[in-house]
């Protein structure tokens, strides 16, 4: 009988509990205080640095890294957090090979940039671990601002409008906060339930109210959160998932990749997590790499990354794709979904070669079949349940500089407004500078 | 290969390379196993005299100062000299210079400043058969208190009575070893000159305090709640440590008395460039206390690395050269114009110098909004802090003017012949030129 690693089929347990432990270990684990010192001495103390125009939150990154170097890690996290509230999250999951880390002098000079992020995690965490919360309240406003979505956009937004002395209301439509820190982003970035606890460091800060289970659009509306507040922001990321169109998309086996990871991150037990022998990821983004990648680690035999088109166009970055490749994930470029094959579950995918001459996608007509128990659609979220009045800006919420939407007294951020990668970063830049905005209209104070 | 052999006043060791009168000397079981791993001689650890031997304390003896990545930089020690019988050292030095008759021991000795006390002891170490004495007139810390070391240092006519005592009731080699915590080195130098010794060694540890400890408010190392001043040691030191010994080199006075060159010595060039300002060997403390016996291998590997590349054969071929071109900074050709160049393929754009030399120099780096940086001429005086706080070796160079061309930041031509500011008309003592 085949073991479990080989077994056919969708199943859990596909390996050890102690082996998928340790597979989902810390992607970039945490520095000693000794490492920690000798990175941070490597830092050139750059005049203007280009790390920081890189960051989107702008954070004073050689004046932190200094901190560091100099013995009061604490100091450097509040540096950080000044700039970006979810410092400690985006430590783990910014792609820093295309943000700070890649404009570090130091990059270009040996290929060896400044680790920027684990420096920056070793900070936030020493912060944490003290259970403290550096920041405090202005007197209060007496004004009250509803936030819609408990995602980075909405809590960097929530805790700028409470220390600016604002009454704080998040609505959010799930159960738990954090959005897609707690259900999107990679098990192995973060781990030991780090996004619910950045959440409850984050609230700390008093003032904000977390509703949850209240959707907009069900229980909640546009116009009484108007009435009902001083100003509305709007954080409700994509909701929405896009679909292959194609026959037999409803058969077992083929599912969101969101889903799939969000199932990931909520499992109480890894090892329960079902996962087929045989995956296919259709998609070249960050969520297909990482569903890739987890399936892999879950113990999936053969994981296969399908996208349309070349490697240079692909939206993960080369570290993404170089993560996937040594953990065994074969990436196959040029490549769409043209059937899916299967009796009620899904046995294989057909793929067709494509060229994108010209910028234009078309299939060559070659096929290749590819075994698969499981297909995972990563092929974009999309935005959903957005109110009727607020005009768009191709398929998001259209806002301007300071994220003021179409309609006064309404600001939006995050993934679900337009402008900005779609990045846990840019969330929290989108969010902390609405939050200004905001406050500058409802006291007065100069932008 | 070239040939290491060292002969300092007659006495021949295989290299240049011998421990200092330090820890790492202190006894039998440590000068064999020095000498196993190729240590050229040693300074055997500073003798007493006769009767019960000097309490060490029981806390720390070292504080430091490091690097990046823990690297250590400075050491300081409050120790003093040997804690054990002399009776028992002079013993072992007998027998380990018996079975190591090809290497240099030399006996450190520190004894009250009374002619006594120097007739008593001068035999007992004559008797060893060792190669020659040092008279620790250096050390800052204990021994002081009591009339001892940099005591007697510090006091040009003490270190001229005591060599004179040595060299009248010992027959070997008199090395005195001079104290750093002094104005002018020049002066105990001189007075040991006076006092016929053979040879001066330097530097000894320099008064110091490493750090505090900001909790229990004292400097480190601490003993119970108190801490006091040691002597300071390793790479931090070697700098002063040089200009001392090159400044009793190109004293005309002294010129020409052989200097054991002592202070921060680390790796081969270090020594080399002791050597080139005069030194005829040199002493290792604190590299030995750091990384073992074992450092002596790069030492002399690299220097002889480095001879056969300039041709030297042997330490002779090099040893002062570089004496004759230290000089008094009245003595430079104000006539030498750079200025600074910057490599645009080898900048990576950290604008550590843009930073240096707009906030703190002259004005002389100019930053394009694409983070391309150069120099303006016509600023540039030339200071080399650009080419300093640089990370990137090479990249920022000084370039000699030619002669004949204009200076854009002066607006003369620079001249051909040598000019300094004895001559110079802004001079007030000025000399006319001849
Ligand atoms: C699988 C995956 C992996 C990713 N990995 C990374 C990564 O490694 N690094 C990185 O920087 N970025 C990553 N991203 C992108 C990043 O997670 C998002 O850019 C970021 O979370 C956007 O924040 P947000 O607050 O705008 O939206 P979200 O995080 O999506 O939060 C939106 C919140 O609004 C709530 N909500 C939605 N609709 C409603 C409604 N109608 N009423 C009330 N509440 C509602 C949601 O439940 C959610 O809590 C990843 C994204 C995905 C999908
Ligand atoms: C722990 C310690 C003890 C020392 N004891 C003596 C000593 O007994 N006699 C002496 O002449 N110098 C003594 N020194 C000074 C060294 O011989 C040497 O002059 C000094 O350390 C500088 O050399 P370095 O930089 O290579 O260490 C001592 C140094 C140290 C670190
Ligand atoms: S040498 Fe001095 S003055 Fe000239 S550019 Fe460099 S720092 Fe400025």
């Amino acid at each position: 009988m085949a073991t479990s690693h080989q077994a056919s089929g969708v199943q859990a347990g596909r390996l050890p509990a102690e082996e998928i432990a340790e597979n989902f270990s810390d992607l970039h684990p945490a520095y000693d205080p000794h490492e920690a010192a000798v990175a941070a001495d490597r830092c050139y103390f750059c005049y203007d640095a280009p790390c920081v125009t890189a960051c989107p939150t702008s954070i004073d990154i050689p004046q932190f890294i200094r901190e560091i170097q100099a013995g009061h890690p604490a100091s450097a996290a509040r540096t950080i957090l000044n700039q970006n509230i979810l410092g400690g999250m985006c430590a783990r999951v910014c792609p820093t090979e295309t943000l700070c880390e890649e404009v570090c002098v130091r990059e270009a000079a040996e290929g060896k940039p400044v680790e920027i992020g684990r420096l920056q995690r070793y900070a936030t965490d020493v912060l944490m671990e003290q259970g403290s919360h550096p920041f405090t309240r202005a007197e209060s406003t007496g004004k009250s601002v509803a936030v819609v979505g408990a995602g980075p956009a909405g809590l960097a937004a929530a805790h700028r409008l409470a220390m600016l002395g604002h009454d704080v209301v998040i609505h959010e439509a799930k159960a738990k906060s954090g959005g897609l820190n707690e259900f999107g982003i990679a098990a192995y970035k973060s781990t030991e339930d780090f996004a619910a606890r950045e959440v409850d460091w984050l609230l700390q800060i008093g003032g904000i109210t977390v509703e949850h289970g209240k959707a907009l659009g069900q229980a909640l509306s546009l116009e009484q959160l108007k009435a009902d507040y001083d100003a509305v922001f709007l954080s409700i990321g994509l909701a929405g998932v896009n679909a292959l169109r194609l026959d037999g998309e409803a058969m077992e086996g083929v599912c969101d990749a969101v889903n799939f990871i969000e199932d990931v991150r909520q499992a109480d037990a890894l090892a329960e997590v079902p996962v087929g022998r045989d995956v296919v990821v259709v998609g070249g983004g960050m969520t297909a790499i990482d569903a890739a990648v987890q399936s892999k680690l879950l113990g999936a035999e053969n994981v296969t990354v399908a996208y349309r088109r070349s490697r240079a166009e692909m939206g993960a970055s080369r570290f993404e794709q170089d993560l996937a490749a040594s953990k065994g994930v074969k990436l196959m470029f040029n490549v769409q979904p043209a059937g899916l094959k299967g009796n009620g579950a899904l046995e294989a995918v057909e793929l067709e070669y494509t060229s994108s001459e010209g910028g234009k996608l078309s299939g060559t007509g070659e096929m290749v079949t590819v075994p698969a128990n499981q297909l995972f659609k990563a092929i974009g979220q999309t935005l959903q349940g957005q109110p009727d009045m607020l005009a768009l800006e191709g398929r998001k919420i259209k806002v301007d500089d300071q994220g003021r939407t179409s309609v006064s007294g309404i600001w939006a951020g995050g993934d679900c407004a337009s402008g900005g990668e779609d990045l846990t970063v840019t969330a929290v830049a989108e969010g902390r500078d609405a939050a200004m905005d905001i406050h500058a209209a409802l006291t007065g104070a100069a932008g | 290969m070239a040939d290491l052999t060292s002969d300092f006043l007659g006495i021949k060791s295989p290299n240049p390379f011998w421990l200092a009168s330090a820890p790492p000397t202190d006894k039998e079981y440590n000068v064999r196993r020095a000498f196993e791993a190729g240590w050229g001689g040693v300074v055997w650890k500073t003798l007493g005299a006769e009767g019960p031997p000097v309490v060490n304390v029981n806390g720390p003896r070292y504080g430091a100062i490091w690097g990046a990545d823990r690297r250590l930089l400075g050491l300081n020690n409050i120790e003093l000299i040997t804690d054990r019988p002399l009776e028992v050292n002079l013993e072992e030095i007998t027998r380990v210079k018996k079975d190591y008759p090809d290497r240099a021991i030399i006996v450190s000795l520190m004894v009250p400043c009374e002619e006594q006390a120097w007739k008593d002891i001068l035999p007992r170490v004559e008797a060893t058969g060792a190669d020659g004495i040092e008279l620790n007139f250096g050390c800052p810390h204990g021994m002081a208190e009591r009339g001892m070391g940099s005591a007697v240092g510090q006091v040009p006519e003490y270190i001229q009575m005591v060599t004179e005592w040595c060299k009248k009731y010992y027959s070997k080699p008199v090395i005195v070893k001079l104290t750093p915590n002094i104005t002018d080195i020049r002066n105990p130098a001189r007075a040991a000159n006076a006092g016929k010794a053979d040879a001066v060694s330097l530097i000894n540890t320099i008064n110091s305090i490493t750090s505090v400890n900001l909790d229990k408010m004292a400097p480190e190392p601490t003993i119970g709640d108190k801490g006091t001043h040691g002597g300071y040691c390793g790479p931090a030191v070697k700098p002063i440590a040089m200009n001392m010994v090159a400044e009793i080199a190109r004293d005309p006075q002294t010129k020409g008395l052989p200097i054991s060159a002592i202070g921060g010595v680390t790796t081969w060039r270090d020594a080399a460039e002791f050597m080139a300002l005069g030194a005829g060997n040199v002493q290792v403390c604190t590299a030995a206390m750091t990384y073992g016996f074992k450092v002596v291998e790069e030492m002399i590997s690299g220097l002889s690395q480095w001879m056969d590349e300039q041709g030297y054969t042997s330490l002779d071929d090099f040893v002062g050269m570089a004496v004759p071109n230290v000089t008094d900074w009245q003595y430079l050709d104000l006539n030498y114009v750079a200025k600074a160049k910057i490599d645009e393929d080898l900048c990576i754009s950290c604008g550590r110098c843009f930073a240096a030399c707009e906030d703190t120099s002259h004005q002389a780096i100019e930053m394009s909004d694409d983070r391309v940086f150069s120099v303006k001429d016509e600023e540039c005086v030339a200071c080399n802090l650009c080419v300093n706080v640089c990370p990137v070796e090479g990249c920022i160079t000084m370039e000699e003017m030619a002669a004949g061309t204009v200076d854009p930041r002066t607006g003369d031509v620079v001249a051909d012949e040598y000019a300094n500011w004895t001559t110079h008309p802004n001079n007030p003592s000025a000399q006319a030129a001849e």
